[in-house]
């Protein structure tokens, strides 16, 4: 939830599978809450890759495999795809992650996760997959994102590539401000804009 | 530049942040249970209360039973949510259209139906599918709960500008090929992220060609290729269309609305930042094969060689094999793509004469109330069932199947529906999704069909 961004360094969860989408994230049947409760969600991230029908660990699954672990979670391309729910975003929140790389994101779903302070950072396909190879041969190697600067480092490499994001999501998520706050602010200007319709 | 998707969008900016998104002002806002309690408490730890709530329309969907609507929903936790709905509608003063009523059904159906979805307009809705309200000509996109949460305090949201993208379709679209089909021949050549970051704007002969229905399926499906939303211009079919609808304006302000409506298309100078064009001649009645809508192929092609081993794991199946002839266990007609009064005509005209195949399940269910009335002002629901087939109640039902209407795990079912990821349809249901006639195809068959081959 609300919380100042700045500097992350960490091991991360690597997720080499392309066009995960927001049914996998989070399946429907869990939508059916009716609160933001995050540490729900949290535990049935990724639910049918990561239990089986009787709801015990599928031991294979990354996020059952005690080598790997952090708060960056590494997915590949197209990340998010499909139902606009944004229980995905607060299942990844939930879990504990706060920054998810990928080379590519859904447009509905990367908004969701800046809403919900976790950071989507978009790099190059080299680069992720020198970061699943790096995290392969090493899962206590480390990366670090940084949010002022805009980059982010394979600490293992050395390498660095600066990512994009705009300077209002910036601001926000470096001051623990959401949209909303800033749009209640704007109610007079809203009204004007009404009147001049 | 000077697209019509510019002329929407610029026109409905409150204020543009310096390096940041738009402040976006929005026409209309759809609520449906799943997606909104959050955005409803959100606003009651604020102490705020709905900035515009006569632009907000409620009705639950998601979690609606398909049978006995006049009881209570026997899922406690389904019930629960759909409540919730009810009160917080009640409480904020927004209009509701609540489940078993006259007026409720699947919301981008009702929307469309009761012309409260109007050309020029921005509308939202938390739910990738709010693409469907393009077909009348609006800028339609889904957005998550904490931008719901955004709209009902403010009637805005704060959203960067997407890029905007021509897909232009010229001919006709051949006999028994739908607009679905054309929808999956578009996601199989682009691929499910292949419009990420665009919105789309539907243009050439075949696209104006459909009808009003059939431009609603296509639409819909423009967030399964990754764009935010898509839309097709207003012309005389839309017009046509949103004449006397409950919402539409009347008398003098339809007047007013069709000559403002007239100027909403893109300049004859409009630049693109993205342009396709495709031949409707090469579209065939199409079917997947995989675990996203872009993995789809002819319905008599085979399965491409290099097709991911994950996805064809889980459906069962092998590269390079004909889906025709494979046994079918389910078929369901409906969802907010295919559950509207042209898609049961469809599926009605190819059963005419047959009957539905022993052994196959068949759910129908219709988008809204408004859409079951008019199949039995039709008769289509006794023609329906004296070939063997089941008329359930409204709602989004086996789409994702967040009521009791669940596809067993390992089964197939051909779906007239928008996704097929896993577990979609209920964990481990196996999904084909394809139009209207060729679920029909496979109801009476048993089996993967052609549906030309029945026409």
């Amino acid at each position: 939830m609300k919380q100042k961004f700045d500097i992350i360094e960490s091991t991360c969860v690597p997720l080499p599978v392309e066009n995960v989408d927001t049914d996998q994230i989070i399946p429907a049947r869990f939508l059916k809450a009716t609160t933001r409760d995050e540490a729900f969600f949290g535990e049935n991230l990724f639910r049918d890759w990561r239990y089986d029908a009787s709801g015990q660990p599928k031991p294979d699954f990354v996020l059952n495999r005690p080598e790997y672990g952090g708060c960056i979670l590494v997915a590949g391309k197209n990340f998010g795809s499909g139902s606009s729910r944004e229980h995905a975003a607060w299942a990844i929140a939930g879990y504990g992650f706060k920054v998810v790389i990928s080379s590519f994101f859904a447009d509905i779903h990367k908004n969701n996760e800046l809403n919900n302070f976790v950071l989507p950072v978009t790099v190059s396909e080299d680069f992720l997959a020198e970061i699943f190879a790096t995290v392969k041969a090493d899962p206590s190697a480390k990366l670090r994102v940084d949010l002022p600067a805009q980059t982010v480092t394979n600490l293992t490499t050395g390498r660095s590539e600066s990512f994009e994001i705009s300077a209002y999501k910036k601001y926000c998520l470096e001051n623990a401000l959401d949209d909303i706050d800033y749009l209640l602010s704007r109610r007079s200007r809203i009204e004007e804009y009404e009147r001049s319709r | 530049m000077n697209t019509l998707f510019d002329k929407i969008w610029d026109s409905h900016v409150v204020d543009s942040l310096e390096d940041g998104p738009d402040q976006l002002y929005v026409d209309r806002l759809y609520c449906h249970e799943v997606t909104s309690p959050q955005a409803f408490d959100g606003l009651r730890s604020r102490g705020i209360r709905c900035f515009r709530p006569e632009k907000v329309f409620c009705m639950p969907d998601h979690n609606t039973p398909t049978h006995d609507q006049d009881k209570p929903i026997a899922d406690p936790v389904s019930r629960a949510q759909v409540e919730m709905l009810e009160r917080n509608a009640a409480e904020f003063g927004l209009h509701y259209y609540g489940m078993g009523g006259p007026d409720n059904g699947i919301i981008h159906v009702v929307g469309p139906e009761k012309g409260l979805s109007l050309p020029g307009m921005t509308i939202v809705c938390g739910d990738s599918h709010t693409s469907t309200h393009g077909a009348l000509g609006a800028v339609a996109f889904g957005i998550g709960t904490s931008e719901v949460e955004m709209a009902l305090a403010s009637q805005c949201i704060l959203q960067q500008k997407p890029r905007s993208m021509s897909i232009r379709v010229e001919g006709k679209l051949g006999k028994g090929v739908t607009a679905k089909d054309l929808a999956l021949f578009l996601m199989m050549k682009l691929t499910t992220g292949g419009a990420t970051g665009y919105f789309v704007e539907y243009r050439g002969e075949a696209v104006r060609s459909l009808s009003m229905e059939g431009r609603l399926t296509l639409c819909n499906l423009s967030i399964e290729m990754g764009a935010r939303g898509g839309f097709i211009a207003p012309d005389e079919t839309t017009f046509e269309y949103l004449k006397g609808r409950e919402y539409a304006p009347k008398g003098e302000e339809w007047d007013k609305a069709v000559e403002f409506w007239r100027t909403l298309s893109s300049g004859d100078d409009a630049v693109f930042d993205r342009e396709v064009v495709f031949d409707a001649a090469e579209v065939k009645p199409m079917i997947t094969y995989g675990t996203n809508p872009g993995m789809g192929m002819p319905i008599d092609g085979s399965i491409p060689a290099d097709a991911p081993a994950k996805a064809l794991q889980y459906m069962g199946f092998e590269p390079g094999q004909s889906l025709l002839g494979h046994e079918v266990d389910y078929v369901f007609l409906g969802a907010c793509t295919n559950g509207r009064i042209e898609d049961f005509r469809a599926f009605a005209s190819l059963v005419r004469g047959r009957r539905k195949a022993e052994g196959v399940i068949a759910w129908l269910v219709p988008g809204s109330a408004a859409v079951a009335r008019q199949i039995r002002a039709e008769g289509l629901d006794r023609e329906l069932e004296a070939a063997g087939f089941e008329l359930r109640q409204p709602g989004c039902s086996a789409c994702l199947a967040m009521n009791d209407d669940k596809i067993p795990a390992g089964t197939y079912a051909v779906s007239t529906s928008n996704l097929n990821f896993e577990g979609r349809q209920g964990p481990g249901s196996r999904t084909l999704l394809a139009s209207p006639l060729t679920a029909a195809a496979a109801a009476v068959t048993g089996k993967v069909t052609d549906p030309r081959e029945l026409l």
